[in-house]
């Protein structure tokens, strides 16, 4: 996936003024974390479910080249492949070798945040493939030439009608506005694809140690029928999601859903181990595991080691206001929100990515809400330590946090200052208790009003009202 | 250096330390044995199966109890006539013979494009969620539960468990290892990517209907 986390300035602009994007994006909150909250709420033990998963994760990482290799050792005895990638370039040379060997033409695809990392679309597109993403969300964005813009909710951005431009154009038939007349039609050109594909591709939520056994969560039933109807079956996965055993998935599986749509439970979870076996009359013919690093080895033992526990639930975009705001495709890469804000400028480097950690608000809505405990907010303002460091920070920041700072160490100029600066901007709202727009930072008022003090600073008022008793 | 190689290496390098010693290593492999029970959502309920079917049903699944295995035919018959399917379904063996009115036709190979029924006997019921466990197997092709429009399964009392974990425990015991494929399956498929409104029948069943066994 092109990499534009660079641009994010202009296109969060962007973003704050696509009326259709906005419609989108208040769905969300009115969908997932309503949702979230309910579920969360009806399940006692749902905290102390939280706490275990993260030490599980814990567990997993600090012995992760052990529960590798029983993963590997298992997955091998039932008879698939497991390939190891260290970056999307790797990754790709190995699934191009797959997909030549089984002398492909088409390729269905499950929903994979992995092979958005690999880049792998391009890639198979360009050895001249067909692939068809299969997941409803991942299928739109597809047909309208777009990256998602959420890691479970790929096409959250798209209103209806937009979908129904899409498949009117695409699949040559009267343009449908009934949303389930939509669905019906994506799922007979799809049905198609999955009888007709050489080779599936999905992700792989979990991968069990125990058994050797890639798990994906889905509602719509499509990772299953691309995995079981194609004659090759390719997991990809991130070299973190393995786990012990059986009862160690039972944790997640407990907590996934409820975290990612409010859901007690998806619709199907489903477990897949090596190729079809013998008297098998279905089920893919090879199956294979490509497991990608891509700079997530180094985060091992480092100050982000615990990001490595995210199960890519998607809550701490649901509930960023951020990402709440300008939606996915402002983060500019394949994972947005505040996971991303910590992963994309460890994957991709600190060059560019300057301003996701920094759009941050540190609100801390994002880590009471992570299944997995993760302190996302201890880790971007990690991150912007990381660039100050290494003396990213814009110069007029700087020189602003200095002045700042100058300021602050005078208690009695900084209440001077404070007191001449309430009554400026009060004067300046002239009654109407918000400012439209800053002389001195436009930027900041460009998509939202800054809420006019009163006239008096707090010290006054709390000065005042000590006085009054 | 192969890749897997520089992995394991970056991995070691990471938690500053070398390859685990063999005492280590036993000790996860004991893990792996005999594996740390977890906390569990509560389910306290008396009856396992309301609970089931109040679970499976707030998914829009649907259920009904039978009386015996000789029943399928005809619960199967009524559901299909209720809803204009024509009488051919594919089945798996692991249902044994069943006597089919007159006029069905039953398949029990792997499920095609144009088929819009499917019959299969479940591995297990989870009370917890309101969900069944399906393995493969030759008796139970996997196509038979994500190809048809609608999927009716059998599930038999004794199989309906508390929680995930007694699935495990079933499956430990049958001492077969994992199948290829188990799916745990919670109601008919559905979507929420058209402006998060949920439609059912996104790929897999657009209905699904348990049959509940004793
Ligand atoms: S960081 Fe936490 S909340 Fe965000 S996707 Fe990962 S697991 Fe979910």
């Amino acid at each position: 996936m092109e990499f534009r986390s660079p641009e994010f300035k202009t296109r969060a602009v962007h973003a704050l003024h696509d009326a259709n994007l906005q419609k989108a994006l208040s769905n969300t909150k009115a969908g997932f974390v309503v949702k979230r909250a309910q579920a969360a709420a009806e399940m006692p033990e749902f905290e102390a479910l939280r706490d275990t998963a993260a030490e599980i994760k814990n567990h997993v990482l600090a012995n992760l080249d052990h529960y590798l290799e029983k993963y590997e050792a298992a997955v091998t005895a039932a008879g698939g492949h497991v390939h190891y990638a260290t970056d999307a370039e790797d990754a790709r040379r190995i699934i191009l070798g797959i997909c030549k060997k089984a002398n492909a033409k088409r390729i269905t695809k499950g929903k994979s945040m992995v092979s958005e990392e690999m880049s792998l679309n391009e890639a198979l597109i360009g050895e001249g493939y067909e692939v068809v993403e299969t997941d409803l969300g991942e299928y739109i964005i597809q047909l309208a030439d777009e990256p998602p813009s959420h890691i479970i909710a790929p096409a959250i951005h798209k209103t209806k009608d937009q979908v129904a431009d899409l498949f009117a154009a695409a699949h040559n038939k009267p343009r449908k506005t009934d949303r389930a007349a939509l669905v019906a039609e994506a799922r007979e050109v799809l049905r198609e694809k999955y009888f007709t594909a050489e080779v599936g591709i999905t992700g792989g939520n979990f991968l069990v140690a125990e058994t050797g056994s890639s798990v994906i969560v889905t509602n719509e039933g499509n990772g299953d029928l691309t995995q079981t109807l194609a004659k090759v079956h390719i997991v990809t996965s991130g070299i973190e999601r393995v786990i012990p055993t059986l009862d160690d998935l039972s944790v997640f599986l407990r907590i996934l859903a409820r975290s990612a749509t409010g859901q007690e439970t998806e619709s199907y979870t489903t477990f897949s181990t090596g190729p079809r076996r013998p008297g098998d009359i279905d089920g893919p013919e090879e199956y294979h595991v490509v497991l990608l690093d891509n700079g997530r080895s180094k985060m091992l033992g480092s100050r982000f080691q615990d990001m490595l526990r995210c199960i890519r639930c998607g809550a701490c975009m649901n509930h960023c206001p951020v990402y709440g705001s300008i939606g996915g495709h402002a983060y500019g890469w394949v994972y947005p929100g505040p996971m991303g804000s910590v992963l994309t400028p460890l994957i991709k480097g600190m060059d560019g990515t300057y301003d996701l950690p920094n759009a941050c608000t540190l609100n801390g809505r994002c880590q009471s809400v992570c299944p997995v405990r993760i302190p996302l907010p201890d880790l971007l303002r990690e991150i912007r330590h990381q660039q100050f460091r290494k003396d990213m920070t814009p110069k007029r920041q700087k020189q602003a946090l200095k002045l700042w700072r100058y300021v602050a160490e005078r208690p009695k100029l900084y209440h001077f200052a404070e007191r001449i600066g309430v009554r400026i901007l009060a004067s300046m709202a002239n009654g109407k208790g918000k400012l439209r727009s800053l002389p001195f930072d436009p930027g900041w008022t460009g998509a939202r009003d800054l809420p006019a003090p009163t006239g008096r600073t707090f010290l006054e008022l709390w000065q005042a009202k000590r006085g009054d008793k | 250096m192969s890749s897997r190689d520089t992995i394991f290496k970056a991995i070691r390098q990471g938690l500053g330390r070398g390859p685990l010693d063999d005492a280590a290593r036993a000790k996860l492999d004991a893990r792996i044995a005999e594996p740390p029970q977890h906390i569990r959502a509560t389910v306290d309920d008396a009856d396992l199966v309301a609970r089931f079917a109040q679970r499976f049903e707030s998914r829009s699944g649907t259920t009904e109890r039978i009386a015996s295995l000789a029943d399928v035919p005809a619960a199967v018959a009524a559901l299909a006539e209720s809803y204009a399917i024509a009488p051919s379904a594919v089945v798996g063996t692991a249902l044994g013979e069943l006597a089919w009115p007159e006029g069905w036709q039953i398949d029990h190979g792997a499920a095609t494009i144009d088929v819009m029924l499917g019959v299969s006997l479940a591995w297990r019921g989870i009370a917890e969620t309101g969900s069944i466990l399906m393995l493969s197997g030759p008796e139970r092709p996997i196509t038979h539960n994500f190809v048809p429009e609608t999927h009716v399964v059998v599930l038999p009392v004794e199989h309906l468990v508390r929680h995930y974990e007694d699935c495990w425990v079933a499956l430990r015991e049958a001492g077969q290892g994992a199948p290829r494929a188990m799916n745990f399956i919670s109601g008919p498929s559905r979507t929420g990517d058209v402006e998060q409104t949920i439609e059912l029948g996104a790929h897999g069943p657009r209905r699904m209907h348990v049959l509940i066994l004793g």
